[in-house]
């Protein structure tokens, strides 16, 4: 019962899974996007620039969390192939420069384009089974579109390519400068928040989270599903797809690696633990991860063994993540 | 006369077991016709073919003029037929107003924008504020839907169905699990709908069934024993016999 | 031609059997207690690591199968006790997350355990010759025991879920877990069943490839995926389904990246024919799998009831 206090009618969540929604989540992502927007003169002040490094990578997965959760908070899809998105945003970035075409915006928009499309194509497939056929078959799509790109030898196979150089705008070498890029990948972040913040809550948002929560009742009052869940599947996989492009800039290197399995693994931890359907705990959960992984790979060459414990300790005895542990914890929920 | 719902030979088996089991009927617009009839008699699966979520083996069913007998659900319901469940199914996290502004959504224009915040259309709030007017729930708009009592929760149901637009109502057993007091309300509004929808009630409640049908049938095992006004009804022996000798 | 096309039907047939060995208690798993289980993979090479060290310590692989066979089984149960039984009442979602978590913590167990370099088992002696085919071609014995393995194993299975008690348990249960358990069947120790089953499978798959393929970590992985097109297609739940499945998709996918250059190379130039071959030979059950479930969205053996 107390958990109305951490949530406002409009936007309340379902008594299953505690969240942080409605004001509480603004603010908190408010805050979040804040204290990144003042990370770059800190950690000038701290004498470490490499930082800016670091956060823009977590900044970049950030990105391609809040997508996810658009499909796994909201649409409450169970894709176990988002990473696939990942690797057509970045392997547009090669196959774009090694035709001549820099730009980052053009760059920007084959990605989107290419990855709306598949995810037009694998989801209107995929939507018509349901449960663990829906998970086993996204992930299985995410493993054709890695074998695709696999078998691309000219781009590099296995082994991937290097970039060049990063990507143009405007026709100069604007985000060869870390900080710049840091910014471009913030704005993004913070545009990308903004929208889908938008779009949850409106009448389509409104249509994804009733069928989430009762889909034979939204049936029965006239909505058929298929096309909403679609819909936000390809917005969620277009913009998954633009985080692929930041990404292939931040590593300047590109290979099949970025969408492995596995890599679509780490997303649904990401949104999980951060908290599902509140776009707040995407970020929060990417952040959490990142640096997590940052922090046990530096205590341990073994860290995988630590994080997967964590996990595994998370989920057994936490329900709905770090979000719902911390509404237990501080919002006396039984 | 052409009756707005019309059944004919409407079958289905779950293997061996007939659970409806050839039922013809026809419901002119304005009626409230009551079916009745013992647990497991049938009455919930043949609503759920009526309103079509659940494919009949055979048989027919026509809905104001047109055969509907292979639409979906989601079609009959824009067509204006609309149920509510036995077991309470309304969304929970939602906000009582929004349960019913989402269904008057779903008729009013496309759902496929984007931009502007569905909660503050008011055009969809002010007929789904009239909906709840008419359960008498006006004044819980605001709560979250979960927390609702039982009884105010089968009023939402049927503000729900309400909001859709519907011509007729599928209503099945509104007063299952209500107290005598809850019970009383449900029944004052059936009795109010009664003037301005054709309703198929489902009822266990005969002293409820009584004061409101026009007409009642009875199933047992998958079959119509009997149709006709209550008091025939009341009065036959093969139901006395089947039905409400047993129950009463 | 016809020679080589026979040699990779056989070959697709035994990497079929193999994975239809990993399926078998996967798809009862997903079937029974409709638990999404990734870590299903890392069984497959648990096994092979046993048998590698068992191998290695009595110097025979048969010896080393016998003991790692066992071990299996107890791994699987141990782990159903820990974690899995836990999960049972979970969404598939907690699932999915607790079985990843648990991949990361096996894969690197295993490395801590054996180190992250490849470990190689000798096929034995007497199993290691070949049998010629028509012609030049020969086909390895070792090949021909998995087949066989693997039939005998099919077999059995067939035997305990059609013929057994705790078989007709299992089919109740794969439509109907409820009604099982209303049975009053103690449904805690058929699950405990039932996963040591599976794991002792996995294991075995594991270990009659350990002497053809290099045990490495992480050598689950990519058998776990094609181990979920081998459910899919087959249905969930359904034995039968994912025999033939495994089945199919062994031999479409070994087939296919043999012919599928060769019959484009007649359709093109050979070098975009070789190009193309290259992508879709790797991607073919995948578009399988579409396939299949856009015409069946359930697989080819839905079970009962399933819509
Ligand atoms: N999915 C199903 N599978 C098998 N039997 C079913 C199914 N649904 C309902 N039944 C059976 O059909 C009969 C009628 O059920 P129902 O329509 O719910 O009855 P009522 O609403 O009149 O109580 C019952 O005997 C019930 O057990
Ligand atoms: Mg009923």
């Amino acid at each position: 019962m107390s958990e109305t206090t951490l949530t406002s009618a409009a936007d309340a969540a379902s008594p299953a899974r505690p969240r942080l929604a409605g004001r509480g989540a603004l603010i908190g992502g408010i805050v979040l996007l804040a204290l990144f927007a003042v990370l770059p003169p800190a950690a000038t002040a701290m004498g470490d620039p490499f930082l800016v490094v670091t956060a823009t990578r977590i900044v970049i997965f950030a990105i391609a969390a809040l997508s996810l959760d658009l499909v796994l908070g909201y649409g409450a899809m169970v894709s176990f192939g988002h990473a696939a998105f990942l690797g057509f945003g970045a392997y547009a970035v090669v196959i774009l420069a090694a035709a001549g075409i820099d730009d980052l915006l053009l760059q920007s928009l084959a990605a989107i384009a290419g990855s709306a499309l598949f995810a037009l194509v694998t989801g209107a497939i995929s939507l018509r089974t349901k449960g663990v056929y829906f998970i086993m078959i996204t992930l299985a799509f995410g493993q054709m579109a890695y074998f695709f790109f696999v078998s691309l030898s000219a781009f590099g196979g296995d082994d991937g390519r290097t970039l060049q150089h990063r990507s143009t705008l405007f026709g100069a070498p604007l985000i060869e400068n870390d900080v710049t890029f840091y910014y471009i990948a913030l704005a993004v972040l913070a545009a990308a928040f903004v929208l889908l913040r938008t779009v949850v809550a409106s009448r389509f948002g409104r249509v994804l989270r009733g069928t989430r929560d009762n889909r034979v009742r939204m049936q029965a009052i006239g909505f058929a599903p298929f096309g909403y869940q679609l819909t936000a599947y390809v917005i969620a996989g277009a913009l998954c797809g633009l985080a692929g492009v930041l990404l292939a800039n931040q590593t300047e290197f590109v290979s099949p690696a970025f969408m492995t399995w596995q890599r679509s693994g780490e997303l649904i931890v990401m949104v999980v633990l951060g908290g599902m359907g509140t776009l707040t705990g995407a970020i929060a959960g990417a952040v959490g991860f990142l640096v997590l992984e940052e922090v046990l790979s530096g205590l341990t060459e073994h860290w995988h063994i630590v994080f997967g414990a964590i996990i595994v300790l998370l989920v057994l005895y936490t329900r709905g993540g770090i979000a719902g542990l911390f509404s237990r914890l501080f919002g006396g929920r039984a | 006369m052409s009756a707005l719902l019309s059944i004919r030979d409407l079958r289905k088996s779950y293997g061996a077991l007939k659970v409806t089991d050839g039922i013809s009927l026809d419901v002119p617009a304005g009626e409230l016709h009551a079916i009745i009839g013992p647990n497991g008699a049938g009455k919930t699966t043949f609503i759920h073919q009526l309103s079509g979520s659940l494919k009949s083996d055979s048989g027919a069913v026509h809905f104001d003029g047109a055969d509907i007998t292979r639409l979906s659900m989601v079609a009959r319901v824009k067509r204006g037929l609309a149920r509510s469940f036995q077991i309470t199914s309304i969304l929970d996290g939602f906000s009582v107003l929004e349960n019913v502004a989402t269904a008057v959504q779903a008729r009013s224009g496309s759902s496929f924008r984007f931009l502007t915040p569905a909660a503050s259309e008011t055009a969809l709030n002010a007929e789904a504020m009239e909906a709840l007017a008419r359960v008498n729930l006006a004044d819980r708009a605001h709560r979250q839907a979960g927390t609702l009592s039982h009884g105010e929760k089968r009023q939402l149901e049927i503000a729900i169905a309400l909001a859709t637009g519907a011509k007729m109502l599928l209503l099945d057993e509104p007063l299952a699990g209500t107290g005598h007091e809850e019970g009383a309300i449900l029944i004052d509004l059936m009795r109010q709908l009664k003037s301005t929808h054709t309703i198929m009630l489902i009822e266990h409640d005969m002293e409820a069934v009584f004061a409101l049908a026009d007409r009642v049938s009875v199933l047992v095992y998958g079959k119509l024993i009997a149709t006709g006004d209550p008091a025939a009804v009341r009065a036959d022996p093969a139901v006395r016999a089947a039905y409400l000798g047993e129950d009463a | 031609m016809t020679n080589l096309l026979l040699l990779q039907a056989l070959n697709g047939l035994q990497f079929g059997i193999l994975l239809f060995l990993v399926a078998a208690g996967l798809t009862l798993i997903f079937g029974i207690m409709d638990l999404i289980n990734l870590a299903h993979g890392v069984l497959y090479m648990v096994g092979a690591y046993l048998t590698a060290t068992f191998t290695s310590l009595t110097g025979d692989f048969f010896i080393g199968l016998a003991l790692a066979l066992p071990a299996a089984l107890l791994f699987g149960i141990v782990l159903e006790r820990l974690i899995f039984s836990q999960l049972y009442d979970r969404d598939h979602l907690e699932q999915v997350l607790a079985t990843f978590g648990l991949i990361l913590i096996l894969n690197e167990g295993v490395k801590m355990i054996w180190g992250a370099a490849p470990l190689s088992v000798p096929i034995p002696d007497i199993l290691s010759g070949s049998v010629p085919l028509i012609g030049p071609m020969r086909f390895p014995v070792f090949r021909i025991v998995i087949i066989a393995a693997g039939l005998v194993t099919a077999l059995g299975l067939w035997f305990l879920v059609a013929r057994t008690r705790i078989g007709m348990l299992l089919r109740a249960g794969a439509t109907n877990a409820p009604m099982v358990s209303a049975l009053g069947v103690d449904v805690k120790r058929l699950f405990m069943l039932v996963f040591g089953l599976g794991a002792m499978l996995a294991g075995f798959a594991g270990a009659m490839v350990a002497p053809i393929l290099s045990v490495e970590p992480g050598m689950g992985n990519n058998i776990l995926i094609l181990t979920f097109v081998v459910i899919v297609i087959g249905g969930v739940g359904s034995i039968r389904g994912a025999f033939v499945a495994a089945i199919l998709v062994g031999v479409v996918d070994t087939v296919g990246r043999t012919f599928g250059p060769i019959i484009l190379r007649s359709l093109m130039d050979p070098s975009a024919a070789s190009q193309t071959g290259r992508t879709l030979a790797p991607m073919l059950i995948y578009i399988l799998m579409a396939a299949v479930l856009f015409a069946r969205p359930s697989g080819l053996f839905p079970k009962a009831g399933a819509s």
